[in-house]
């Protein structure tokens, strides 16, 4: 018995565009740190991204479409972030993985970059120190909704994000903070006055 | 070898030279001016063929501390197993020591690496640039008097939005 197929179908093209989008994105693993074991584990058997579409890790950027910034970004290597960004084609989306990617983590030193919002565009947030491969999972299916809601054929959802939504830079560098070895009174992370 | 034969040994040659001794771990300290004559005469006469760790430390408000700067190198004698720890201090503005590479080639990146962080010279090093920080980059960051969130580097840096990526 044959199956109903009818003979033609009417139907939006964003639509279209979104679910072939959102169901087969290609990942960048800009894996710094440990982060990047557990980006690995979520690509491995056990947990296995294939099943949402997402498993063609690429290390080229020309051929991917979603950033997984997976580790602090130093300052060294923030311009090298960048200019894999710029290579990637549009639409491409970008994941903050682990808290390091997202806010500098306990790395509050000279060196590290205090979140990658600060100077790339980042679509999703994950916490943790690293985050289980779940909660990657679930990022990758909170985005995947994101493009469903929110994406077009021509991209024009981007167009609307002109503006730098991330927090700026700090304005208050402490310049003379001299900590003593064991002197755990001063050696705080954020200042008080 | 026992090391109280090379203490012997040393003390025989350069005038004041303190060591010291806990359980296996042996340290001389000299002044920079004989640094380089005991480290010859350790690799060439007592067969310490292995530089194993180069490295320094900043005293600055460090409690009863009398130097600025101390530079530690680790030894090793590969046939016999013995280590020795040779140990100088510096102050400023006499930032500079003889490089310990034409005694051992490993000398070479270590040396570079004390000289990006701390910014003590090495006189004779045939390459001393930075080796961790960019080559932009002022300051010496392992130093105690620099500030530990840097002084705006980390943020000094284009943004890129939406609109021009």
């Amino acid at each position: 018995m044959a199956l109903a197929i009818p003979d033609f179908m009417l139907a939006k093209l964003d639509p279209l565009a979104n679910w072939v989008r959102a169901n087969s994105l290609w990942p960048m693993p800009f894996a710094t740190a440990c982060c990047g074991i557990e980006l690995m584990a979520t690509g491995a058997s056990k947990h296995d991204i294939a099943r949402f579409g997402a498993e063609v890790m690429r290390f080229s950027p020309r051929q991917c479409d979603l950033m997984i910034v997976a580790g602090r970004v130093v300052m060294k290597m923030l311009p090298v972030l960048q200019r894999i960004w710029m290579q990637m084609p549009e639409p491409k989306w970008c994941i903050s993985m682990g808290a390091c990617a997202s806010s500098g983590g306990v790395f509050d030193t000279y060196a590290v970059v205090q979140g990658v919002d600060r100077f790339i565009p980042v679509d999703m947030y994950v916490p943790g120190c690293p985050p289980r491969p779940e909660q990657l999972i679930q990022s990758i299916l909170d985005l995947q909704d994101k493009i469903r809601a929110s994406g077009t054929l021509q991209g024009t959802e981007f167009e609307q994000r002109i503006e730098h939504q991330g927090p700026l830079p700090n304005a208050d560098v402490p310049a003379d903070v001299v900590t003593a070895p064991g002197d755990y009174k001063k050696s705080r992370r954020v200042s008080l006055n | 070898m026992p090391f109280d034969t090379i203490i012997t040994a040393l003390k025989g040659r350069f005038a004041d030279l303190a060591t010291s001794e806990f359980r296996d771990n042996r340290r001389v300290v000299v002044a920079p001016a004989q640094l380089f004559d005991v480290l010859k005469s350790l690799q060439e006469e007592h067969g310490f063929d292995l530089l194993f760790e180069m490295t320094a430390a900043d005293y600055l408000k460090y409690p009863n501390a009398v130097d600025r700067f101390g530079v530690v190198y680790g030894l090793l004698n590969t046939v016999t197993g013995e280590r020795v720890f040779v140990k100088t201090v510096l102050n400023e503005p006499d930032l500079t020591l003889p490089s310990a590479f034409s005694l051992w080639k490993g000398a070479d990146w270590l040396e570079r690496e004390i000289y990006d962080m701390y910014g003590i010279l090495f006189d004779g090093h045939p390459d001393l640039r930075r080796i961790l920080m960019p080559e932009a980059f002022a300051g010496h960051p392992l130093r105690k008097d620099y500030p530990l969130r840097g002084r705006g580097e980390r943020h000094n840096f284009p943004v890129i939005t939406r609109a021009n990526s």
